[in-house]
């Protein structure tokens, strides 16, 4: 079975760069602009597996994380943070607002399947 | 590889946006709107392009953007007061990261010295106290070791387990002098690890599972994994999301403990971990069956487990109610669907805020919702398509017309409808293509700033009407006009800021830019609050250059115009500014090459404004189609005052060749179209013809002769130099109706045609023939 | 196949070959785009002699270029038999009024000659070469050289 993953990031180039890694790796990919959308993508798509930037607009990617592990038909779905570097103090805030895991800023594709299987069933 | 090509193509349109982004935010912010929100937005354009840049691997832009992005976060953090003279500041930092990006795309250089000595005012303003230490050392190690549980917890995790040891763990009866034994143990055994882990309830909040860690363990080697389930309490008393278990895992792998402690990068601080090089003991578990005293009955009590690497199949025996493996449940060989699910009926009665959450939301639209993004060229396909089924709805009116059919028919009320239609359909589809003047405006700030700069003025831009739309033909011609204009408003127009002070004027001087739509055109209009037009001195110079003659009596709106005139704007007056490029005349002649008229007014002491107005589509025109020596011409409707037949008292000759027109009380050259444009020897009479009253862009007006006028048609313009080249007294050219090509009439050429080659004197005998 | 390009150390050609006046002339066939009869044009002032007008080709404006008259032989009127062949030159599409078209014809480049020094410099800097073949002479024409530059826009 082909599994869904929802990319959320307001940059373009990003939001291709992550469809191009994963279509290659064989994932459903569906997108969202921004937290709020995201929310909305959520609920048409069902994905498995949601990787989210922090910095958006109107709902940011701590904003957006509180908001799926709150809703208990989503809660379980394992979300991946964006990080450029690996600055702490965002990932820390990203993880108590519930990321399951990151990928830091610039990614291969590799290590984003990779960082997806790890917390993907 | 096209793919990454293709994305990097969308990278720098993104920063092109982005940097727009930035540009806007940053002039909010000057103009005292610095909410969160401007800050946020500012911070983000920054950032984007810092990630994106990452990505491609164009390292002096991440850097410049890191430097950049550190500043904006502590601005948006409020640790760094954004100060007006902090927003001059962000504002050349934002011009420089353009720079940077152009230079990233291959579109230019940048000036490095520029670049490090902003990067270092940059860092200054991010911390002005610090000491010279190097700014960012960013890279923080991406996974630090885990906390490694300290021997006192092991040792309260010991006692939990001593208190209802009777179901005990899975354990080998060693000996347990843990470091050393182990150590040795490890070394006969080869590379045998024991990971215990211990998860927090936090580790399911996050939907991290401990089948999945199971399954990363078994990459690195077989894996035997052993549950202890005797923390899970009795179901009534289970919370549904915390955890109670913990797990002894026992690795054989050639990987290194780095390795191991990888796989539990995302659970760090949400698990007790604990890895041990060896067969068998957690220290915990080991000192419990130390203290148990009976370790050979302690492993046979424990029947629990057990997991063969790759596929962990995980069974959970030895829970004292069979309900309980709330959390960790059986890992089956497909890999666990739903860790919580079990859980479910205790969440089910969770508060049930996130569905009215959720429902909030729904009304909003996404932005991806409401834009389609399409291939531009695929638009220019359709316009010329719709072209097309216009020309043929022509042609199509044109034949049924030569049959006589009653314009009361129904095939003629058809044709009539589908005329209409075809209309609609075309204005629908130049809509699709029209742009706001925004993406031209954008970049007029940074433009004026340097001007500014580079001239010793204070300028504000103020621009107004930037959703303003046009087609996107004329939108790549406008930005050369309008950086012109702007560069002469601030260069001629505005004045030092002493003078301003002296003018009791503010030392900042406004400029404006703005876009409107009237009467079927785009109007530019570009005026300062500057000192206006020194008429006086454009007069001497324009009678010193011979462009005018001294006697000639002008207006003051004429004498404003004459900066327009070839020749006027010459190096005398001209700054490093203005002079860059080409004078207002080169700029006139352009604008009027695509149907657009450009003019300027002014008040002595208050300032000047340019107005330019163009069509607003180079895709159609509306135009007179009239007959010349046997050819069709289409004359631009925007240029023709009037048309009439002339009464010979109205022809005055002047000159040997030449003859005038009476029009009223002013007399107008007459300038036969056919002639001019060498298609016919001799010009007939006027009489014979049809005048066309014409205006030229400058206001000068001339009589074209025309042999016979056929009304007035909207025409698709079709380019001459697609296939060959410009042609001297031709705008473009269209298909008509019987679908041969006919040739737009560039009204301002053919009379400055006239001008430069006066027609030879015509022999009495061939007009007598004519 | 590829022995065959081995043993003559050659790629084939096929060229289409057309009567201007009584000679014969040829352009390769990857650059035509299609024949079509002659149809009246519509003038261009200020324009060269062998220019002779501009036709609608289905929605482009297409010049159409008198060949002999470039050649510097002198115009002939057309007549029903005349055709135009349309033509890819650089970036831009023209159509050569020529007589007829005669066939076409499949070469190796090294029966390709130099063009003799006899031809006026105008009309040599227009031919590619000169093919003999069945006792014809066919000159191939180049046509990047056969429209004029395009002039430099005012900025």
């Amino acid at each position: 079975m082909t599994r869904t993953v929802l990319t959320v990031d307001d940059s373009r180039t990003m939001r291709d760069m992550l469809r191009m890694a994963l279509a290659g790796a064989g994932f459903n990919v569906v997108e969202a602009v921004d937290g709020e959308h995201g929310l909305e993508v959520l609920s048409a798509h069902r994905p498995d597996v949601i990787i989210t930037d922090i910095n958006m607009p109107k709902l940011d990617g701590f904003g957006f994380i509180e908001a799926v592990r709150v809703d208990d038909d989503y809660r379980a779905i394992p979300i991946l943070v964006l990080t450029t570097e690996s600055d702490p103090a965002k990932k820390d805030r990203a993880r108590r607002a519930g990321a399951t895991g990151w990928i830091v800023k610039p990614f291969n594709p590799e290590k984003l399947v990779d960082a997806i299987r790890r917390v993907a069933a | 590889m096209d793919e990454l090509e293709a994305i990097k193509v969308t990278f720098f349109q993104e920063c092109e946006e982005l940097l727009a982004d930035l540009e806007g935010g940053l002039l909010a912010m000057q103009d005292g709107n610095d909410d969160g929100d401007t800050v946020n937005a500012v911070f983000r354009a920054v950032h984007s392009i810092k990630g994106g840049a990452g990505a491609f691997g164009l390292e002096p832009l991440v850097r410049f953007a890191h430097v950049f992005e550190t500043l904006l976060d502590a601005v948006r953090s409020n640790e760094v007061p954004a100060t007006p003279d902090l927003v001059v500041t962000l504002l050349r930092a934002s011009d420089v990261l353009a720079d940077h990006v152009s230079s990233a795309r291959g579109l230019g250089v940048v000036d490095e010295a520029v670049s490090a000595a902003m990067a270092a005012e940059l860092k200054a303003c991010t911390d002005p106290n610090a000491a010279p230490a190097p700014a960012a050392v960013v890279e923080a190690p991406v996974f630090e070791a885990a906390p490694v549980a300290a021997p006192a917890e092991a040792l309260i995790g010991a006692d939990d387990a001593l208190d209802d040891d009777d179901l005990g763990f899975d354990f080998q009866p060693m000996t347990i002098t843990i470091d050393e034994q182990a150590a040795d143990v490890a070394a006969a055994a080869g590379n045998v690890w024991t990971v215990s882990i211990r998860p927090k309830s936090d580790l399911y909040r996050k939907a991290n599972e401990t089948a999945l860690l199971l399954r990363e363990l078994a990459r690195l080697g077989p894996i035997e994994a052993t549950l202890d389930a005797s923390a899970i309490p009795p179901l009534d008393m289970l919370d549904a999301e915390a955890a109670y278990a913990t797990w002894t895992v026992r690795l054989e792998t050639e990987e290194d403990e780095t390795a191991i402690r990888e796989v539990f990068e995302f659970v760090d601080g949400d698990c007790d971990l604990e890895i041990t090089r060896g067969e068998g003991l957690t220290p915990d578990a080991a000192l419990a069956a130390l203290l148990a005293g009976d370790a050979p009955a302690a492993v046979e009590a424990a029947p629990a487990v057990v997991a063969e690497a790759p596929a962990p199949v995980v069974v959970v025996e030895a829970a004292p109610e069979p309900v309980a493996v709330a959390p960790v449940v059986e890992a089956a060989p497909a890999p666990v669907a739903a860790p919580i699910a079990p859980a479910a009926p205790v969440a089910a009665s969770a508060p049930a805020a996130a569905p009215a959450a959720k429902a909030q939301q729904i009304d909003v639209p996404g932005p991806g919702q409401s834009v389609i993004r399409v291939d531009p060229e695929r638009i220019d396909r359709l316009i010329d398509l719709v072209g097309e089924l216009v020309i043929n709805q022509a042609m199509l009116a044109q034949r049924v017309g030569e049959y006589g059919i009653a314009p009361s028919s129904n095939l003629a009320m058809g044709l009539d409808e589908l005329e209409q239609l075809t209309r609609e359909i075309q204005d629908s589809v130049m809509a699709i293509r029209a742009q706001p003047v925004k993406s031209v405006f954008q970049r007029m700030p940074r433009l004026v700033r340097e001007v500014a700069s580079m001239t010793g003025k204070q300028a504000r831009l103020v621009m107004d009407g930037e959703n303003t739309e046009v087609d996107k033909t004329v939108i790549e011609r406008l930005s050369d006009p309008i950086t012109h204009m702007l560069r002469n408003a601030i260069d001629h127009g505005l004045e030092s800021p002493e003078e301003r002070k002296a003018a009791g004027k503010n030392p900042e001087g406004v400029v404006k830019l703005a876009a409107l739509h009237r009467s079927g055109r785009i109007v530019i209009e570009v005026s300062d609050d500057g000192k206006g037009i020194n008429r006086e001195r454009v007069h001497s110079i324009a009678i010193k250059k011979g462009l005018i003659s001294p006697e000639l009596q002008l207006t003051d709106e004429e004498i404003d115009n004459l900066i327009f005139l070839p020749g006027f704007s010459t190096a005398d007056k001209i700054s490093d500014v203005s002079g860059r490029g080409v004078g207002m005349d080169v700029v006139k002649r352009s604008v009027q090459a695509l149907g657009g008229r450009i003019s300027i007014t002014s008040r002595p002491g208050q300032g000047s404004t340019f107005t330019l107005s163009l069509p607003l589509t180079l895709a159609v025109l509306d135009g007179m189609v009239v007959d010349v020596a046997g050819e069709t011409l289409v004359v631009p409707l925007a240029a023709i005052v009037e048309s009439l037949r002339p009464k010979p008292e109205e022809v005055r000759p002047l000159g040997p060749v030449g003859s005038v027109l009476a029009v009223r009380d002013s007399f107008v050259p007459l300038i036969d179209v056919g002639l001019t444009l060498g298609y016919r020897e001799a010009s007939p009479p006027p009489t014979e013809g049809v005048v066309l009253l014409v205006e030229g862009e400058d206001g000068s007006r001339a009589a074209l002769v025309a042999d016979a006028i056929h009304g007035q048609r909207q025409v698709v313009i079709k380019s001459l130099e697609q296939n060959y080249q410009q042609v001297d007294g031709v705008a473009a050219a269209t298909i008509l109706g019987d679908g041969r090509v006919a040739l737009i009439l560039d009204v301002d050429a053919v009379i400055s045609l006239r001008r430069r080659e006066p027609p030879r004197p015509v022999e009495p005998t061939l007009i007598a023939a004519e | 196949m590829s022995e065959e390009i081995i043993t003559t150390g050659a790629e084939r050609r096929e060229l289409i070959s057309f009567r201007v006046g009584d000679q014969e002339y040829c352009v390769d066939i990857m650059a035509v785009r299609e024949i079509r009869g002659w149809s009246p044009a519509t003038t261009l002032p200020q324009s060269p002699g062998y220019m002779r007008g501009v036709i609608n080709l289905r929605g482009a404006v297409l010049p159409i270029m008198d060949l002999a008259c470039r050649l510097g032989m002198p115009m002939v009127e057309p007549t029903v038999r005349s055709v135009f062949i349309v033509v890819k030159a650089g970036d831009r599409m023209i159509g050569m009024l020529v007589d007829a078209v005669s066939d076409i014809l499949s070469i190796t480049d090294d029966l390709v000659q130099p063009t003799p020094d006899v031809a006026c410099d105008a009309v040599r800097s227009f031919i590619r070469g000169i093919i003999s073949i069945d006792g014809r002479m066919i000159s191939e024409i180049s046509l990047d050289r056969l429209l004029p530059e395009r002039e430099a826009l005012a900025a």
